[in-house]
């Protein structure tokens, strides 16, 4: 475990966290961001205080188990119902930017 | 008395009588909505034709089965309710108070909703909510805050602030709300009326729009606590559409509802009487404690030792599983899309814009928790001591059938007080968040006012599974105690300058 948890975020940080998010952020987001995440990331190191070497974590409090049903065909929702929402359609799909580059 | 004054069990009684008819009911609380929430702003959609579609249909089966009362009739035929806006109703607007999904409107419906419609509800609308779930007063709606009834100056708490505002001030006669980390708990104590978060896997999510999904359930917010038993049986249950939702059966929780508490085992934890909590909450909740005494109640002092560490662990993972979960907005198949240079420039720019701070906040928080070199010492650590927390009650749960604590520290607090320290506004979670985190249930009940007037909620948490306990303490409670019955004095007289009906927004 990393000693150096809950430092200060720099402004370097915020914008890799923010690109990894994909957020646009103003300077004055980037700055607000870097001095409140700071203070949230101070108060997380109180959990470093808790013993957990023999804790096994947490993901979900149910019963780990499988859910299965028949593989049977259902009925699809119409294709117009999936469209309506989209900010662009052509053709019957959504319509996007190139994903890759010539 | 007025229709909108009725619970739920009352309005039922009405119209099984044949006194009024369902659209009469719905009528008189789409009236109060037009006068009342231009002030309030609990609901961000209202569907009057919807709601009047519905009524109409639920009085011709009134008619029906007074003609013949062989003729089946749904447990709620014609009740009106009012649906927190991250709950899809099918072709009805869903924001989650969110720029980002302004304009979408599902195309299909939540598990939760599909059933309350086959049991004869009346859809109202769609109340004010935290952007997606996400705060504690109602004020991180991208639409505005909503007010607190008792208080026109003061939040109704949140995420489920609108649902919690309209129940109190009659806008509708019982709500769902969700509770991610007391988000139906909270608002419902800070506005008066009852709130219970059910057992995480006891109401299908299916149809909730996603926030922490380890987490999230949905749960009714109502005048009284029969009312609460009432929308659970209707909601609750195993659904094929959500493999986390629990395959037990559904009892009959009506039958839970007695009013005395011999037998009953009730812990109180000291862990959850912490300095600088507002002293007149700590009488309350002692008080409270006597009456379930007085009541039959064996009353133990059992700890839950790892509670301090409870708000930085959920502030971990919920905003870990909020960045993930909220990846899935990018302007290409649903929501708003901000046309960039390049695919990611759009990703970039209609997230930056359709999100608000708290929600950029906790999704930056998450994706740095989850984020290369970061892992271990952030997410994995929070959800070991989740499993200490875990242990905790389950521990205290060998010894006791509830635990019994204050829902919130304080009543409700100023508009804009917090909104610029967000640890301050995460500490209003205090008590509710430990059984989000444990997986438990839990409800809050009205417990009395503070000297400004201002409602305190009881918290009662049970074990998994363990409704039927959580909703015998709160009958029993509630039935011993006046507080129930006192209703915000919402009127214009009580409020001059603010003249009703207006249009008016505040906020």
């Amino acid at each position: 475990m990393p000693e150096e948890v809950a430092m200060a975020l720099s402004r370097e940080e915020v914008e890799h966290i923010a690109e990894l998010a994909k957020l646009a952020l103003t300077d004055e987001e980037k700055s607000l961001y870097a001095e409140q995440l700071s203070a949230i990331l101070g108060y997380f190191r109180k959990l470093q205080e808790v013993d957990t070497s023999d804790i096994p974590p947490t993901a979900t409090v149910l019963p780990i188990r499988n859910v299965f049903r028949p593989d049977e065909p259902g009925e699809p929702m119409p294709r117009e119902w999936l469209l309506q929402n989209a900010p662009a359609q052509a053709d019957g799909c959504f319509q996007v930017q190139p994903v890759l580059e010539e | 008395m007025a229709p909108h004054a009725w619970t739920i069990h009352e309005t039922l009684e009405h119209l099984r009588r044949g006194e009024i008819s369902a659209v009469e009911v719905t009528e008189d609380y789409l009236t109060r909505i037009e006068a009342l929430d231009p002030i309030l702003h609990a609901y961000l959609t209202v569907t009057p034709d919807l709601a009047l579609a519905q009524a109409r249909e639920a009085d011709e089966r009134w008619v029906a089965w007074r003609r013949d009362p062989t003729t089946p009739l749904p447990p709620l035929n014609g009740i009106p309710l009012a649906i927190k806006d991250v709950i899809c109703v099918q072709g009805v607007r869903c924001t989650c108070g969110s720029r980002i999904l302004e304009n979408f409107v599902p195309p299909y419906e939540a598990t939760a909703i599909v059933r309350l419609r086959e049991a004869g509800a009346v859809f109202l609308g769609k109340t004010n909510t935290d952007e997606f779930a996400m705060g504690s007063s109602t004020e991180n709606s991208a639409f505005g805050p909503t007010r607190n009834p008792w208080d026109l100056e003061r939040v109704p708490g949140g995420s489920s602030g609108g649902s919690a505002a309209a129940v109190a001030a009659d806008l509708c006669a019982g709500a769902l709300g969700t509770d991610t980390g007391g988000s139906v708990r909270q608002p419902a104590a800070l506005c008066g009326v009852v709130g219970l978060k059910p057992t995480y896997g006891r109401v299908s999510r299916y149809g909730l729009v996603a926030y922490g999904s380890s987490l999230d359930q949905i749960g009714p917010i109502t005048k009284d606590v029969w009312d609460a038993a009432i929308l659970l049986q209707w909601i609750a249950g195993p659904d094929p559409r959500d493999a986390t939702s629990w395959p037990a059966p559904v009892p009959d929780y009506t039958r839970a509802l007695i009013p005395d508490l011999k037998g009953v085992r009730v812990g109180v934890p000291p862990e959850y009487f912490i300095p600088g909590m507002q002293p007149e909450v700590e009488g309350a909740v002692r008080e409270a404690i006597e009456v379930l005494a007085e009541l039959g109640a064996e009353v133990i002092e059992v700890s839950l030792p790892h509670t301090a560490y409870a708000l930085p662990t959920y502030y971990m993972i919920a905003p870990a599983e909020a960045s993930a979960n909220l990846a899935r907005y990018d302007g290409v198949k649903y929501g708003l899309r901000i046309q960039g240079e390049t695919i990611w420039d759009t990703y970039r720019l209609t997230r930056g814009y359709g999100f608000g701070p708290e929600v950029k906040r906790r999704i930056m928080l998450g994706t740095y928790a989850l984020s290369a070199g970061y892992y271990d010492a952030y997410y994995l650590k929070a959800q070991k001591v989740r499993t200490l927390i875990r242990r905790d009650f389950e521990q205290a749960f060998e010894r006791v059938d509830v635990m019994v604590c204050p829902t919130s520290p304080t009543t409700a607090f100023r508009l804009g007080e917090r909104t610029s320290d967000p640890l301050q506004m995460y500490l209003a979670d205090i008590f509710t968040i430990t059984a989000n985190l444990a997986g438990i249930c839990g409800i809050s009940v009205p417990c009395g006012f503070d000297s400004q007037g201002l409602p305190i909620g009881l918290q009662i948490l049970g074990p998994a599974l363990g409704e039927e306990k959580i909703l015998r303490v709160a009958y029993a409670y509630e039935q011993a105690t006046p507080w129930h019955h006192r209703r915000p004095p919402l009127t214009a007289i009580d409020h001059p300058g603010r003249s009703l009906g207006s249009g008016e927004r505040f906020g």
